[in-house]
């Protein structure tokens, strides 16, 4: 059985930018893989190149099996692809919308029919289906955007940042309807710049400036955090950061709204630190010693 | 296959019903120019503000004097002006022109029968026909006044095809052919840029669409807007502007849609490779609307043209589409006698819509 996606070494420069080097991801059947990275790490190139949109310069996408580039026609009528703007027709509503992916697809009106009122049901929509689309709130828009997406019931989707500027209900709620998917045996492909929405994937790639810097699930890629890491609970975190910027090497420091974090990389141990910190006349509430975080562990990796 | 190519006609329908303020101005504009053309602008000249300096005084002056007062072309107003006053009556545009009768007018003086016509020339077409006319009514005069001399002989001119000469049959067909050139390129290239723009294009690009289904789903919605717009210009122009129908209906309408689907697809290879609605719009204006305002025919005569812009005209659908509307609302003339123009605007949709799907990119590269 081929794998959904394949991407093998995967490398695109705009000019002399590289924007994607030498990437390589594999998603299975039913799997959910994030792909989590800031703006311009290189995501959305790689999720263009899969979905045929842009051809790699070397390196190849296999979807289902197939070279993406060699066969482009299979994939854009197979895949189903949700573009990081919100890509619908503003002017038509909700069911019109609808209609016209069910139509673009090839798919019959009564099957159309039945496949809507399963994705209302889904997306709870329904109350909405003579609504413009342009006049949807943020959330329902991505909802509807992935309800459009699904007409075709593709076996693979690939989203790019779906829940970008959505508030934190309906970016849960989104979430539930991929793993909802994915339950069913559909493979999902994600892109998104939360750190926070890695434990909700199967399989989690960090990407940054082109490059994959780890692969694997969530909890996998943190317990493989190298060093004992500290947490200096403080008032102002931003204070002590410029402080211990001057004692500390800045590498080792991390800065979070809710304190400092000091990679121990030299494996001095916490009395250490609680003497750098008399020594720096710095008051705080406590120190002690952290769980890293994906985020703990995308800062060190990217350092 | 259909299917795909049906839903891309039926959503651009929605998009041309919920967009009122564009469909108004598509069906509005026109009329609008078809009774600026039709009504305010015009070649023809009346009521012309001259001065006449009469220093002879005599009964056959005086005579002379009523026939130019009391013609529609000329509205005396002023007279009797120094010679040193006709430069500043020009500058202060109280007159276009100063008829100056010499003082030995009507005397048997055979060395001073000179009648001065001082013309303001800014305007050359102007001063063409205050000379022209002044010519008429002088000859008149002097036919009248030359005591039943036999002349040699006399020609009598016979208008056809527009006997009245009234401008507006020479003006409301170019009229249709320019609003139709202007719509067509404007409505289809922004069909498509809009997409670019609102990043739809990127979402509907992945799925069995092809680019042919695309274009030409896009074409059909605004073939028949355009259809339809230029029905009702011509119903107005016929009905509220008396121009004549001589031809066949059927004719004009089989020629109106390949001129514009020539028009469309100008507008789609324009979008192919703008990415702005602004500058699709701004593209189509220069590309299309100027050279089919200014170098078609429509208003000035391809002949008279220097031969580089000659040549250009030629490339210009709405050059073709003119002799074509002209001939069959005017003369009556059939598909024989338009053969060669209905070649030419065949030959340029085909090549255009060839070229624009061709051009017409399925990635974002």
């Amino acid at each position: 059985m081929d794998r959904p996606i394949e991407i093998k070494a995967l490398s695109k420069s705009y000019g002399d930018t590289l924007a994607v080097d030498r990437v390589s991801i594999t998603v299975d059947k039913g799997e959910i893989y994030g792909l989590i990275g800031p703006d311009g790490a290189g995501k959305t190139t790689v999720i263009r190149t899969l979905v045929s949109l842009l051809v790699p310069d070397s390196g190849e996408a296999l979807f289902m099996g197939r070279t993406v580039s060699a066969y482009p026609g299979f994939v854009r009528s197979h895949i189903g692809y949700m573009p990081q703007r919100f890509s619908l027709y503003r002017d038509l509503s909700v069911e019109e919308n609808l209609h016209f992916f069910g139509d673009l697809f090839q798919i019959p009106r009564d099957r159309q029919r039945r496949r809507m009122d399963e994705l209302y049901a889904f997306s709870r929509l329904q109350p909405f289906r003579t609504r413009l689309a342009g006049a949807l709130s943020g959330g329902m828009k991505q909802k509807l955007a992935l309800s459009c997406m699904l007409m075709h019931q593709p076996e693979v989707i690939v989203l790019d940042e779906p829940t970008f500027g959505v508030d934190p209900v309906s970016r849960s709620e989104f979430w539930g309807m991929l793993a909802a998917l994915s339950r069913d045996g559909t493979s999902v492909f994600v892109s998104t710049a939360y750190m926070d929405e890695a434990d909700l994937c199967h399989r989690i790639g960090l990407i940054h400036h082109g490059r994959i810097l780890a692969q694997g699930t969530p909890d996998g890629l943190i317990a493989g955090f190298p060093w004992p890491l500290y947490r200096i609970d403080c008032e102002n975190p931003h204070h002590v950061y410029t402080i211990l910027s001057s004692t500390l090497p800045p590498d080792q420091l991390q800065l979070f709204g809710s304190g400092v974090y000091v990679v121990d990389r030299g494996k001095n141990g916490l009395r250490s630190l609680q003497r750098t910190l008399r020594t720096a006349k710095i008051a705080c509430r406590g120190i002690s010693s952290a769980d890293a975080t994906l985020e703990n562990l995308f800062l060190e990796l990217i350092r | 296959m259909k299917k795909v190519l049906w839903s891309i006609i039926s959503k651009e329908f929605i998009h041309i019903r919920r967009d009122k303020q564009t469909l108004a101005i598509v069906i509005l504009w026109p009329l609008l120019m078809l009774f600026l053309y039709g009504y305010a602008i015009t070649l023809e000249m009346k009521e012309i503000p001259t001065i006449i300096t009469d220093l002879a005084h005599n009964p056959l002056s005086r005579e002379y004097v009523d026939d130019i007062a009391s013609s529609r072309f000329f509205r005396v107003t002023g007279r009797d002006i120094a010679e040193s006053e006709i430069e500043p009556v020009f500058r202060h545009r109280r007159a276009r022109c100063v008829i100056v009768i010499p003082p030995s007018f009507g005397k048997d003086d055979p060395g001073n029968r000179i009648i001065q016509l001082i013309i303001d020339a800014s305007d050359p077409n102007a001063a063409n026909y205050i000379h022209t006319y002044l010519g008429t009514i002088t000859a008149s005069f002097n036919r009248r006044h030359s005591g039943g001399m036999r002349l040699p002989f006399r020609f009598e001119p016979r208008l056809l095809y527009n006997p009245d000469l009234k401008s507006s049959f020479f003006f409301v067909p170019g009229l249709v052919a320019v609003i139709i050139m202007l719509f067509s390129a404007l409505l289809s290239s922004i069909a498509i840029v809009r997409e670019k723009e609102m990043g739809t294009l990127e979402q509907i690009l992945v799925s069995p669409l092809t680019p042919m289904q695309l274009v030409i789903g896009k074409l059909v919605p605004y073939l028949l807007l355009s259809l339809a717009d230029s029905i009702l210009v011509l119903i107005v122009a016929h009905v509220c502007f008396t121009v004549p129908m001589h031809g066949s209906g059927i004719l004009l309408l089989a020629t109106l849609i390949i001129y514009v689907v020539s028009g469309l697809s100008f507008g789609l290879l324009i979008s192919t490779v703008t990415r702005s609605q602004q500058i699709a719009m701004m593209a189509t204006m220069v590309i299309t609307v100027l050279p089919s305002f200014l170098l078609s025919g429509f208003i000035f005569p391809v002949r008279s043209m220097p031969l580089l812009f000659q040549g250009i005209s030629q490339i210009i659908p709405a050059t073709h589409f003119l002799i074509i509307i002209r001939g069959i609302m005017l003369k009556g003339a059939g598909l024989a006698e338009l053969m060669p123009q209905l070649g030419a605007l065949t030959l340029f949709s085909l090549v255009l819509i060839s070229v624009s799907i061709r051009k017409f990119h399925t990635t974002l590269e």
